[in-house]
């Protein structure tokens, strides 16, 4: 036994797995990746299928796994459609029926298929709900239209602003900056560098307090401006920058000034095309960066129509009775972008951090 | 990234036509009142202007605060602006660390500064531990030869893209006392808790929570780490009869270990900042058992009725100096390590 289990984990810490037939560290390595998936995706998975079910689908427990509802039918003679239910009759036979109205512990019911014979009168404990899979969008569309406390709509909008424009200040900022530091010799270039490196492991968390006041001075309290701009000029992004423009051969820009291109020329013409793939990488480190930001829009932001995303939802969740039909179906909305971004360019994502090490 | 950085940009291509003119006469403009200038100081000096943009947002919004922040910690009062703050000089770090006994929270005068502190140590140690090793698992299981390698790698990586808001709402609903958490539990014959509610429950369920939600992203750098060493070495040490065991033992681990040592001090330097993601998932609580420093300097400075600038400032200059000495710590031993 302790044989085996020695192999199995030397097996498995190693590169080379064994030959064509499935031995033990085959057999862990997948039973791994299987539980992590379960793991990883599971509660994502049950993130969406919750969110298509009903206030009323929701409490129930133990949760079914798929969103069910109560059947309704439309009855001839009815203005709005009945709920449908499975009754068990005096004499053992079951029939369904669609419910009138209840009263105590009594339901007046009646035939769909037969209105004209009248209503029954059935004891509610003889009457199961039928139920069939289907999908409450009205998650989805109530808060698109008027919802009391969360102004989706006006969230996603902000955020969608804030996310764009920072990104497209940092990527030209950034861009100019790492340009500067790595193609000109000037005094002070060095010392610029290192300024902006040193502040790579420094966050917002720990200069709150000062922040906020230059913001309230400028008037940027309760403004998206004041969410965008004190983050814009990112060390990451300089640093990654500057290591790609370092690489540009300086020859192609001394052949350009041959040519008379001016200095501003060379940045747009040249450097900024050449640099595409690390701009790329730059610009959905921000997207991420700004989409996902929570503590400074939070402190910024106290005015409920600027709240980006993330402060509205969780200023909603934060409520004394949790509408948590709203919440999920929200959450999934806020993670969609994320995970398209994350479906179409996963391979850039993942080789930029794992070249810059950066997130 | 050159070759891959090819095809989303396509998108880009297409939307050129539009793009270009737009952005064509600010282009133009600033080329128009930058050519005087470049002829009038040369070009090397026209590194400044380069330069300038982003280091004035810089400077307002990272420089100037930092230096002012010392002046936030030595002032008193409520009130934001500077010339309304009386002068305090280190009455706020006494504040702070007035205490009889700093293994016990509650002898202190700010017992929920101390709290945070010793909330934050726990949160630490465990949550790096755990991210350590199952990103370390998880890469050696990944650099193996699997099916559908791709596949399985964005199953670990994909929670790291969410935002922090959004992956505690997801585990909110999952451990929530009519969850599926509980479902599951007493499906197998357990019994069902009120996991976020629970004392004994709430910090675990913290950490595993920030476990799942960043380890990809260190997977994916040890990933890259294990790609990095020569398959030479291990047919090498395969020619001198060397076992799996072996080959991991004195080929993988030695030649990981700058990768993981980047990975401890990352996972490090960004546990000690941890905020979002406990903020949303238990608010600090039940009590104040998940309370970690920045959330202290938050609510002390932002969100309480008496909004204490000055103690929050000083708080968070704690909080930037631990965050130093990790920063010192790394560059000393990344050096060493380079060095051997």
């Amino acid at each position: 036994m302790m044989a085996a289990d020695r192999i199995s984990i030397s097996e498995f810490v190693s590169l080379r797995s064994g030959g064509k037939r499935i031995n033990s560290a085959d057999a862990l390595t997948y039973l791994y990746l299987t539980l992590g998936t379960v793991l990883m995706f599971g509660p994502v998975l049950w993130l969406v299928a919750s969110s298509f079910k009903t206030q009323a689908g929701l409490v129930k427990y133990p949760p079914p796994l798929l969103p069910y509802q109560q059947v309704q039918v439309e009855v001839e003679g009815f203005d709005e459609a009945l709920p449908l239910f499975t009754v068990t009759m005096e004499d053992g036979s079951s029939r369904e029926l669609a419910q009138i109205r209840r009263v105590g512990i009594e339901a007046r019911m009646i035939d769909p298929e037969d209105p004209a014979a009248g209503e029954t009168k059935v004891n509610i404990r003889q009457r199961e709900p039928v139920e069939e899979v289907k999908l409450a969008w009205e998650n989805y569309l109530d808060p698109l239209v008027e919802l009391e406390n969360f102004d989706f709509v006006t969230y996603l909008k902000n955020s969608v602003l804030v996310t764009t424009v920072a990104t497209v200040i940092t990527l030209v900022i950034n861009s100019m900056a790492a340009f500067a530091l790595s193609k000109y010799q000037f005094k002070g270039r060095d010392a610029i560098f290192v300024l902006f490196i040193s502040t790579l492991m420094i966050p917002i968390t720990v200069i709150l307090v000062p922040v906020f006041l230059v913001i309230t001075t400028i008037g940027w309290k309760n403004n998206l401006w004041g969410v965008i701009i004190p983050g814009a000029a990112t060390p990451t992004g300089i640093f990654l920058l500057r290591q790609y423009m370092l690489t540009i051969p300086d020859e192609l820009l001394d052949a350009a000034r041959i040519d008379g291109a001016s200095e501003w020329h060379i940045y747009w013409r040249i450097i900024l095309p050449l640099a595409r793939p690390a701009l790329a990488v730059l610009a959905i480190f921000s997207v991420m960066w700004r989409w996902n930001d929570f503590l400074w829009p939070l402190i910024v932001l106290s005015q409920n129509d600027l709240f980006t995303l993330q402060v509205g939802l969780n200023a909603f969740q934060g409520e004394l009775q949790i509408q948590w039909h709203y919440v999920l179906a929200m959450t999934v909305v806020t993670l969609l972008p994320i995970t398209l971004v994350f479906a179409f360019l996963q391979r850039f994502i993942t080789t930029g951090i794992a070249t810059t090490g950066m997130k | 990234m050159g070759g891959s950085g090819r095809k989303p940009l396509r998108l880009l291509n297409l939307l050129e036509p539009i793009t270009r003119p737009l952005l064509l006469i600010p282009v133009t403009v600033v080329d128009r009142i930058l050519t005087p200038i470049q002829k009038r100081v040369g070009i090397d000096k026209m590194g400044y202007f380069f330069v300038l943009p982003n280091l004035l947002i810089f400077g307002i919004f990272v420089l100037f605060p930092m230096l002012l922040n010392f002046y936030y910690a030595m002032t008193g009062g409520t009130k934001l602006f500077p010339q309304d703050r009386p002068f305090v000089g280190l009455e706020n770090f006494a504040t702070l660390f007035d205490c009889e006994d700093f293994l016990s929270p509650n002898s202190c005068q700010e017992d929920l500064f101390w709290r945070g502190i010793s909330n934050t140590i726990q949160f630490v140690v465990l949550q790096v531990s755990g991210i350590v090793f199952f990103s370390l698992v998880t890469a050696l299981v990944l650099n193996r030869k699997i099916v559908a390698r791709g596949f399985f790698r964005s199953v670990f990586f994909y929670p790291v893209l969410l935002s922090p808001v959004v992956v505690a709402l997801i585990w909110k609903w999952v451990l929530q006392h009519e969850g599926v958490l509980n479902a599951i539990v007493e499906i197998f014959g357990g019994e069902s808790k009120r996991w976020l509610l629970d004392t004994n429950w709430a910090m675990f369920w913290v950490v595993f929570v920030s476990v799942w939600a960043l380890m990809g992203f260190y997977t994916l750098i040890l990933l890259a780490g294990l790609q990095s060493i020569p398959p030479e070495l291990y047919e090498a040490s395969s020619i001198d009869g060397a076992n799996h065991w072996q080959d991991f033992r004195f080929v993988t681990l030695p030649l990981l270990m700058p990768t993981m040592f980047v990975v401890l001090v990352l996972s490090l330097i960004r546990a000690v900042q941890m905020f979002d993601h406990i903020f949303v998932l238990t608010g600090g609580g039940p009590g104040t058992r998940t309370q970690l420093m920045v959330q202290y300097i938050y609510t002390t400075g932002f969100s309480n009725q008496i909004q204490l600038f000055g103690l929050s400032a000083a708080a968070s200059m704690v909080l930037g100096i631990s965050l130093l000495v990790l920063t010192l710590l790394q560059l000393r031993l990344g050096n060493q390590s380079s060095l051997a």
